[in-house]
């Protein structure tokens, strides 16, 4: 039964809405991450209902993967989420090798292990000082760049390219890593816990910082598995989900590392999960170095992958075989599948239809970052301004992602 | 005929002899002059700090940041300051369309005008003195009696600039932005001067020059006061709108926060204000603690150093503990802002101010000092 409003309501209603303030927050703001829109209603200080609009950078990766081929869309992938790029590579890999029904040589597996937990660290190391940054802390920022940085000269040693990489390939790797790779990763992982200490020294027992962060924006368990949260945003409201444990991948069963967990789900617990997470995937990277062993890092499937440069400039065969894939591609069979990893952000999966041509069908991109950003108004409502930027930042998302 | 002297002499300190006539100057007419060159060295002194003092800020936070900071304009970036000023006066100024337009271009001179005016009292060497070249050029441009009150004064006059800047853009942020100023400003204003109040009695005096006697004669405020300092410094910081109480110009939050709407010399004068009433707020803070323009100790290679020096170096540390500050802490929320000001600092300043005041009572009345 409907209720009428009496005056009184009305009368409430129209004075609260007289009070608030609606404040468009983004799409161009320094705290956005990007160009994400805030509607905020205050009232006062206090957000009364907070409502992220995300499609300002929508450039429609979804459709236009449907019009190239398979190795194609790989670049594609690579500006979902920028900061993470060969995460996504290989979590759009996964899907087209399972429908391909091919296993992966045993060294481009460890090398997409070594380069993705690489790739955890320096997304994390962003989050790290831009979350941090929007606190008001600066320092944070450059101090993270400054590990970010070897991270990335790893990356351009494997590849050449330093943000978006386009190493994966359907099979494979685009090449093998050059010589020296493997001292200058076991470098790293070696210095890297000491710069860690530094980072959590500098914040982690920070009066300001502990006020600012614990008790906002608390998600209950129930609340971020209803909501879909994935990665650390539920792992720190106390969900032990990661996809590496529970449906392990590419030999992550083989590796001995921890899932941290919060207890309380305010974003404190979430800077320490992902804080630790970091460290984490320092050792994964460390045992992963031992498994690297010499062999192939491509499959051996001529329709697959391409000839080796050598042969197509010298055998005819060979070149008729890079010729054709360059320009057709290869096709897929009939099916469809989704395939998924613990991307940096979360749940990275690629859904894939296939109609048996050298195209997909239909591609389906489940972002971590545009389920996550849905838990933004539970976070908020009822809070500061100031909490929204805390919340946003905790969250860690990438617009490039949200949008597609 | 009254001289001018007279003005600003009345109610010396109890304490302090006056050893000498303050300006034997008695003809107004050279009086003015005097007073008119000092003043314009002063001023020009306390600009060229202030502009080299943005430029050290960001070479001091640079190197805490893993940085260069400014080395491309002149010989390690030395004519950055210069360049950024002809930059900002060479930009366009852009009024809003919603903006209120009288009050718009008021806010920025309203901010300017009482950060530089603080500095009329501030003493560089002993005001008492005649001076350099007979008393053609003076230690301070005013030998104000109620000096430390007219710098508090002015530093809440200062406030209106913001509120006004706020009010008038016809801006979102800056209306939150000169909100979160105006209730900041107006409560560390207490105790600002509620720390400082220790200080004075402890003194007897309201003249800056005169503070700076006394603990030439006795000892640097600091030991003494203690917690009225470090209540003294934290206000300060939050007086001047620095981190982490930068709440007002929260980039990462309100943009720019009250200025956001201002561009080319009228930001300008915003952020001269603030650099400035930071200035300020350092040199009394070494006026206050430190001993001014005294020597730390009244002994052979220390007092060959002249006054302003001491002083300068005195109140470059305090600079140096904003900038340190900046490039470490995060930012207060409003709420934890307003509750460290309310629930610490206010009962800090307070027991301090009653029990300055016991000591000094007890201590009159049983003889210990007079």
């Amino acid at each position: 039964m409907s209720q009428t409003p009496t005056n009184e309501h009305t009368e409430t209603h129209r004075q609260s809405s007289e009070r608030r303030m609606r404040l468009n927050m983004g799409p161009q703001h320094p705290s956005t991450h990007g160009v994400l829109q805030i509607v905020l209603d205050l009232e006062g200080e206090v957000v009364m209902r907070c409502d992220p609009v995300p499609g300002y950078l929508h450039r429609g990766t979804e459709k236009l993967a449907e019009e190239r081929y398979y190795n194609q869309i790989i670049p594609l992938t690579d500006r979902l989420d920028y900061v993470s790029a060969f995460n996504n590579n290989v979590a759009f890999v996964m899907p087209v090798e399972k429908l391909l029904g091919i296993e992966i040589p045993e060294r481009a597996m460890w090398i997409r292990v070594i380069l993705m937990e690489l790739q955890r660290i320096a997304s994390h190391l962003i989050w790290y000082g831009t979350s941090l940054m929007d606190l008001g802390a600066v320092t944070a920022f450059l101090y993270a760049m400054r590990e970010r940085e070897l991270i990335l000269d790893i990356f351009e040693m494997a590849c050449g390219a330093r943000l978006t990489y386009s190493y994966c390939r359907v099979g494979g790797l685009l090449s093998d890593v050059p010589p020296g790779f493997e001292e200058k990763v076991a470098e790293f992982v070696k210095a890297f816990p000491k710069a860690w200490k530094e980072y959590t020294d500098l914040v982690s027992k920070n009066p300001i910082f502990m006020d600012r962060t614990m008790g906002v924006g608390v998600v209950t368990p129930e609340d971020a598995i209803d909501m879909g949260l994935t990665g650390p945003s539920l792992r720190g409201s106390g969900v032990d989900w990661d996809i590496r444990k529970n449906e392990p991948y590419y030999g992550y069963d083989l590796l001995d590392f921890a899932i941290p967990l919060g207890t309380k789900g305010d974003c404190y617990d979430r800077y320490l999960c992902r804080m630790e997470e970091m460290l984490q995937s320092n050792r994964i990277v460390e045992q992963a170095l031992k498994f690297l062993k010499p062999g192939p890092v491509k499959v051996d499937d001529p329709k697959i992958a391409l000839p080796p440069k050598e042969l197509s400039m010298s055998q005819a065969e060979a070149m008729q075989r890079h010729f054709y894939q360059v320009i057709h591609g290869f096709n897929v069979p009939v099916g469809e599948t989704y395939g998924k990893i613990e991307g940096s952000k979360g749940e990275l999966g690629f859904y894939i239809i296939s109609d048996g041509s050298s195209h997909p069908y239909r591609m389906k991109i489940r972002a971590p970052s545009f389920v996550n950003l849905q838990s933004l108004p539970l976070m908020t409502e009822g809070r500061m301004v100031s909490d929204v930027i805390t919340c946003i930042g905790t969250i860690d998302i990438v617009l490039g992602e949200v949008d597609r | 005929m009254l001289s001018p002297a007279h003005f600003f002499e009345i109610g010396a300190a109890p304490t302090v002899a006056p050893d000498q006539a303050v300006n034997p100057q008695t003809d107004p007419f050279i009086w003015f002059l005097q007073t008119f060159i000092t003043l314009f060295i002063i001023m020009n002194v306390v600009l060229i700090i202030m502009a080299y003092q943005t430029w050290a800020e960001r070479k001091v936070m640079a190197r805490m940041q893993l940085r260069y900071g400014p080395n491309q304009t002149g010989p390690a970036g030395l004519l950055q300051p210069i360049a950024d000023a002809v930059k900002m006066l060479g930009k366009e100024y852009i009024i809003p369309r919603d903006a209120d337009r009288p009050v718009f271009l008021m806010a920025p001179i309203m901010s300017f005008i009482p950060a530089v005016a603080a500095f009329a009292v501030i003493p560089w060497g002993d005001a008492r003195s005649e001076g350099l070249l007979g008393g053609w050029i003076r230690p301070a441009i005013a030998n104000l009696n109620v000096g430390i009150l007219y710098m508090l004064a002015l530093s809440s006059v200062g406030v209106y600039g913001i509120i006004m800047a706020g009010y008038s853009s016809g801006n979102k942020y800056s209306m939150l932005g000169s909100l979160r100023s105006s209730g900041q400003v107006v409560s560390y204003e207490l105790t600002l001067g509620l720390s400082l109040m220790g200080v004075l009695i402890q003194a007897g005096t309201l003249n800056l020059n005169d503070i700076v006697r006394q603990q030439q004669a006795s000892i640097w405020y600091i030991f003494p006061q203690f917690f009225g300092f470090v209540v003294f410094l934290i206000s300060g910081i939050a007086e001047t709108n620095r981190n982490p109480f930068d709440l007002p110009e929260a980039e990462s939050e309100l943009v720019a926060g009250f200025h956001l709407e201002y561009s080319g010399m009228s930001f300008g004068l915003f952020y001269l204000a603030e650099y400035i009433s930071m200035n300020a707020i350092a040199a009394l803070a070494a006026i206050m603690f430190f001993g001014g323009w005294a020597p730390p100790f009244d002994i052979a290679p220390f007092n060959w150093i002249p006054g302003p020096i001491w002083l300068f170096i005195k109140f470059s540390f305090f600079l140096f503990l904003y900038y340190w500050i900046r490039s470490t802490l995060p930012r207060f929320r409003y709420d934890q802002l307003m509750g460290l000001v309310w629930k610490i600092l206010f009962p800090i300043a307070l027991a301090n101010l009653v029990i300055t005041a016991v000591v000094k009572l007890v201590g009159i009345s049983m003889g210990w000092w007079v």
